[in-house]
């Protein structure tokens, strides 16, 4: 029953909420994942991520002067979008990179659609895929890494080189991700080489270092720790509401216990599944991205459905497609059902009878 | 005049592609570099004309229910002749093309001019409609496969046009490049039609 108050018809409560309050509090929700971009990766980063708010603010005033309308970059949500583009981009990427990625996605991802509330997709996630589609071989090679882990990746990667020569030489970067792939790409031929590999990819210490941000990788997601400080404060502050990111990643975490072991169903550990989630970006996607108001659904049942397919896609993805990593292209997917989820989810008016049918 | 204006139509005000929205399949698939899009919108130019040209002498020979598959015939035979005189003389750019050419027997644009213009005027303004119509489209492609080549690339017809430290765009000659140079191109005609 408690669906009857979901979406409602006034009379509300006022709070003294607005978009640019919510905003700034989102950025300030990235800040811990920021300093651990830098304080892993160097002042670069920040100089990164510069580049991108400075292209993001620049764009959108230009286009909103152009398009006459009132000049809206101090409401920070250019700022949130020049933040999130700088966090899928690696330390070592040239400065062009975030600024034609911010100018992309303010452009082509937001103000094309009309401006905030219009878009139809996170503007983000379209400006990575964009730089993706774009520069690919920027976004995925040169990623740095701290020590520890460069070592047991570079073994990781030299175990699979010799294997059988039939297999192609997939490896060509070293992230988890891309040698767990790797590992379910030569299932056929390999055995001890490929257990042994993802037992010390799925390891306590290993999960330990990916939770603390001990690895390699892109700015905003190395520090699993960083981004769920500010996942819990925008839980605080009720920017974010628990439905999307629980549903999002539980859906992870269970098809992947199912799926993701190298040796047929269910022989994964139960390790696995946290590498997976703790691997790549699924947390900065499920608690930053796919939490956006405008690009997610209204409804809480709704919400649930929208979080399960982000996870369905993620897992289709990172296990049989192509990339090694689907967070953003399954935010991005479902970005374009939330009309269709919105639509089929309207709660019952309260007092309304059921229609005989 | 008014035969100067069934030429120019196509060019801008009736441009097939930016205003009409037709033909947009080859649009998209061979605008990945300049030198494809000349020969496809020259093939189809050529093709547009004397498909106008004979489907208005022959409009009264036609009877009206099977009209449509007599306008087919005619244009196929017009694009096997473009099909293998490009193969003999053209090898490189029939090649890059490939299933385009072939393809152009069912442009909607030479159909829809066929039909909408042809079969109910003189021989003369026909000839004219199926010429301004065919650069019109020509241009469309041009306009879009430099943008293309130039991002996608660093290109222009082959030549180098942007610095060595250009990092080409590849999203540009890439499926998702020729929807949004497109979108956009016609978003600009839009805007400026409005003012």
């Amino acid at each position: 029953m408690n669906d009857v108050y979901a979406v409602s018809a006034a009379p509300h409560i006022k709070q003294g909420t607005s978009v640019s309050s919510t905003m700034w509090q989102v950025v300030l929700a990235l800040t811990p994942a920021l300093l651990a971009g830098i304080f892993f990766f160097g002042i670069q980063s920040l100089l990164l991520t510069l580049y991108a708010i400075a292209a993001a603010i620049t764009t959108e005033a230009l286009i909103q002067k152009f398009r006459k309308v009132p000049i809206t970059v101090s409401d920070g949500s250019a700022v949130v979008t020049g933040i999130l583009i700088a966090f899928n981009i690696n330390s070592s990427s040239p400065w062009w990179l975030p600024v034609t990625g911010a100018i992309f996605a303010i452009a082509l991802g937001k103000q094309i659609f009309g401006g905030l509330g219009f878009n139809i997709f996170n503007p983000a996630l379209l400006g990575r895929a964009f730089m993706m589609a774009s520069w690919p071989t920027l976004m995925t090679a040169g990623w740095k890494f701290t020590a520890p882990m460069n070592n047991l990746f570079q073994s990781s990667i030299n175990g699979l080189r010799n294997l059988p020569s039939n297999v192609p030489d997939v490896v060509t970067s070293a992230t988890p991700l891309g040698v767990i792939k790797a590992l379910r790409d030569t299932t056929q031929i390999s055995s001890d080489m490929a257990n042994t590999v993802m037992d010390n990819l799925t390891n306590m210490n290993t999960l330990q270092d990916f939770f603390w941000g001990n690895i390699g990788g892109v700015i905003g997601e190395v520090s699993a720790a960083a981004l769920l400080i500010g996942a819990a404060y925008l839980a605080w502050k009720h920017i974010i509401e628990w439905r999307i990111p629980v549903s999002y990643i539980g859906t992870v975490f269970v098809l992947i216990y199912m799926f993701g072991g190298i040796n047929g169903m269910f022989s994964a550990s139960i390790m696995l599944p946290i590498f997976h989630i703790l691997a790549g970006g699924l947390i900065l996607g499920a608690f930053f991205m796919a939490t956006d108001m405008v690009t997610s659904p209204v409804t809480k049942k709704g919400r649930l459905i929208f979080g399960m397919g982000c996870g369905i896609f993620t897992v289709v993805i990172r296990l049989i497609g192509g990339y090694p990593e689907g967070v953003s292209y399954s935010i991005l997917l479902m970005n374009i059902t939330v009309p269709l989820i919105d639509r089929y989810t309207i709660p019952k008016p309260f007092g309304q009878r059921k229609t005989a049918n | 005049m008014t035969s100067l204006k069934e030429f120019t139509k196509g060019f801008v005000k009736e441009n097939p592609v930016f205003v009409m929205a037709l033909g947009l399949c080859p649009t998209l698939a061979v605008t990945t570099s300049v030198i494809n899009a000349i020969g496809m919108g020259l093939a189809a130019t050529f093709v547009l004309v004397f498909s106008n040209m004979f489907i208005s002498l022959i409009k009264n020979l036609i009877p009206s229910k099977i009209r449509i598959p007599a306008f087919i015939v005619v244009i196929a035979s017009f694009v096997t002749i473009v099909d293998m005189v490009m193969y003999a003389y053209l090898p490189a750019i029939h090649k890059s093309l490939g299933l385009f050419i072939p393809l152009i027997v069912v442009n909607c644009i030479i159909l829809g001019r066929a039909e909408a213009f042809a079969s109910k005027n003189n021989v003369f303004n026909s000839i004219l409609d199926g010429l301004g119509m065919g650069l019109g489209f020509t241009l469309a492609l041009v306009v879009i496969g430099s943008i293309r080549e130039i991002l996608g690339a660093g290109q222009l017809l082959g030549f180098n046009v942007l610095p060595e430290t250009y990092k080409p765009m590849l999203i540009a000659i890439l499926a998702p490049g020729a929807f949004i140079v497109m979108g956009l191109l016609m978003g600009l005609m839009n805007l400026k039609k409005k003012k």
